[in-house]
């Protein structure tokens, strides 16, 4: 096994329980914030996109696709931040007083 | 040195990523989350664009600014009651993002005439089935939730064998591919699989299993992505994807176990078929019916109010006027708190934001758990737009469809006041016997035009 591979999977095999372990302690009451930003957080296919799409030997279908992608995670991004923090901002404890915390 | 910039930023961004969902864990911190998530995946970018590989920029801004230009709309333009379907149509985007990827790079590789490595092929096979059946399933699951496609669950004999036997066949195809050179048909044949496997994935799930379907597909959109890491070489992909799976089940587990249902029966069990019969009884029986006077008179004099709001409220629109109640039974010095169930609406936490959108404090919503108890002791449970996560049948009733479900003890009030349109059963199309009992009063009308009257009602401060 190369080492390039094992050095990957020591990664994949770490950051599974760290992610069981982060995503336990969300409180239930944010569980739709909690899935819209992992949900920006999955566009990270972004790199995946742009690296296919600005690459100089990829075949022209490949730059095609790549840019589609990278269209298709801006999106992502975009719309999965904004609105996880739209939804964040009206969580607050007392009912007035604006952009409390 | 200068040239592996890019590696510190991946370092960087990977941290920022842990930072944000570790952050989200409570409502103080969880804006600093967002902001972490941002500065992560701005870094992924920078230094992606920093790499030598990358040569042509031109396109890439385009295609992002395009991006951008459909995204910031999406997000400042849908109603927070609509979050269900936009979360569906992010995934649909993010997931279709990563097949896309991983066929762009497979094409790029058999361009290069040189056998491609069964390690690099496995990864890709994986990254575009997983990412094509979530692209479709995800569009599948939108317009189930936009009502769009029917919600009820379509079923037809030999269903499972079918999905069994393409599933089969793509899989046989993946293996193929990793195998050795394949025929040119061989790809667009297993990318044509993966986006029917996804639409027949969906078709037979009601809309009352959403939460469960649409995390499931979060943690598909999330291992999609980590197999395009390991296709790559790349390891932030790695930690960024397998955080996300791993997010996406652990929720798809909790709301299995909210309505004590398996993985397995909600992809396959198909809900809903068998309740014909306890829906054609439902009408017979006597309902005790009560007006907005009555009901604004009891709860004006009660000392403890719990509401339990379900997805009927936010068709609605009634968390506004919801405010309106609370704020008004607040001032005459009733105690008026919330009881959230965790699959109550069409995903998790759902109730909770639209809450919290109408200003109502999240320290009066409390979970199933923790309020629970307290049912027995509470003068009024006022339902609005729930209806099986308050079905005392999921306790006792053997031959429910819901039989073992968790549930709210309603039941266990002094008064319950259900507010609904009508006697037809519910989303998931089963009767429900808490409408029938003695202490129930049937409040009929649209649950916002309902509580508005009820506010209007209630008697001057005492």
């Amino acid at each position: 096994m190369s080492t390039e591979l094992e050095m990957s999977l020591y990664v994949l095999i770490l950051a599974i329980p760290l992610g069981l372990q982060l995503v336990q302690r969300v409180s239930p009451m944010l569980h739709t914030p909690l899935m819209s930003l992992t949900n920006a957080i999955s566009a990270i296919s972004v790199v995946g996109a742009i690296l296919i799409a600005g690459s100089g030997e990829a075949p022209q279908l490949s730059k095609v696709l790549g840019c589609i992608a990278v269209t298709a995670s801006t999106i992502n991004i975009v719309s999965g931040f904004l609105i996880t923090d739209r939804m964040l901002k009206m969580f607050r404890k007392k009912p007035d007083g604006k952009g409390t915390r | 040195m200068a040239g592996q910039i890019w590696q510190i930023t991946y370092l960087i961004a990977a941290l920022s990523i842990i930072g944000s969902i570790k952050w989200l864990s409570s409502p103080v911190t969880a804006r600093r989350g967002v902001f972490a998530g941002q500065i992560g995946m701005l870094l992924a970018v920078i230094g992606t664009l920093l790499r030598t590989e990358v040569v042509n920029y031109e396109w890439i801004l385009i295609s992002m600014a395009i991006g951008a230009a459909i995204g910031v709309p999406l997000a400042y333009l849908m109603p927070m009651t609509a979050v269900p379907q936009l979360t569906a149509l992010s995934h649909a985007f993010g997931a279709f993002a990563a097949a896309l990827v991983g066929t762009a790079e497979y094409y790029r590789l058999v361009s290069l005439h040189q056998p491609i490595p069964a390690f690099t092929m496995t990864a890709l096979v994986l990254e575009t089935i997983l990412g094509y059946l979530t692209f479709t399933a995800s569009i599948m699951a939108f317009g189930k939730l936009q009502e769009i496609v029917p919600t009820r669950p379509m079923t037809y004999k030999g269903q499972n064998f079918v999905n069994l036997l393409l599933f089969a066949f793509a899989l046989g195809l993946g293996i193929w591919m990793i195998a050795g050179p394949t025929p040119a048909w061989v790809f667009p044949v297993y990318t044509g699989l993966s986006l029917l496997f996804g639409v027949l994935l969906i078709i037979p799930i009601g809309g009352g299993d959403m939460p469960t379907v649409i995390a499931l597909l979060n943690s598909y959109a999330g291992a999609s992505c980590a197999a395009m890491g390991f296709a790559l070489g790349n390891r932030l992909l790695i930690i960024a994807g397998a955080l996300n799976a791993a997010s996406g089940f652990i929720l798809s587990v909790i709301m299995c176990n909210a309505m004590n249902r398996s993985f397995t029966n909600v992809l396959f069990g198909a809900f809903g078929q068998a309740q014909e019969g306890a829906a054609a009884q439902a009408s017979t029986k006597p309902v005790h019916s009560a007006t907005a006077e009555d009901a604004a008179s009891i709860m004006s004099s009660a000392r403890t109010v719990i509401v339990v709001p379900g997805y009927g409220m936010a068709v609605a629109q009634a968390q506004h006027k919801l405010r309106e109640l609370t704020d008004a039974l607040t001032a005459r010095g009733v105690d008026v708190r919330f009881a959230i169930h965790p699959v109550a609406g069409r995903m998790p936490g759902h109730m909770n934001v639209l809450l919290a959108e109408a200003d109502i404090p999240y320290d009066k919503l409390h979970e199933m758990e923790d309020i629970n108890p307290d049912f027995a002791e509470t003068d009024v449970a006022l339902v609005i737009g729930a209806n099986d996560v308050v079905n005392p049948a999921a306790r006792h009733d053997k031959n429910s469809p819901i039989y073992g479900m968790p549930i709210l003890d309603v039941d266990k009030a002094q008064t319950v006041m259900v507010i609904k349109r009508s006697m037809n059963p519910g989303f998931a199309g089963i009767d429900n016997e808490l409408y029938y009992m003695d202490r129930t009063l049937m409040l009929f009308g649209d649950a916002k035009t309902f509580v508005g009257e009820i506010v209007k009602e209630l008697p001057a401060t005492r």
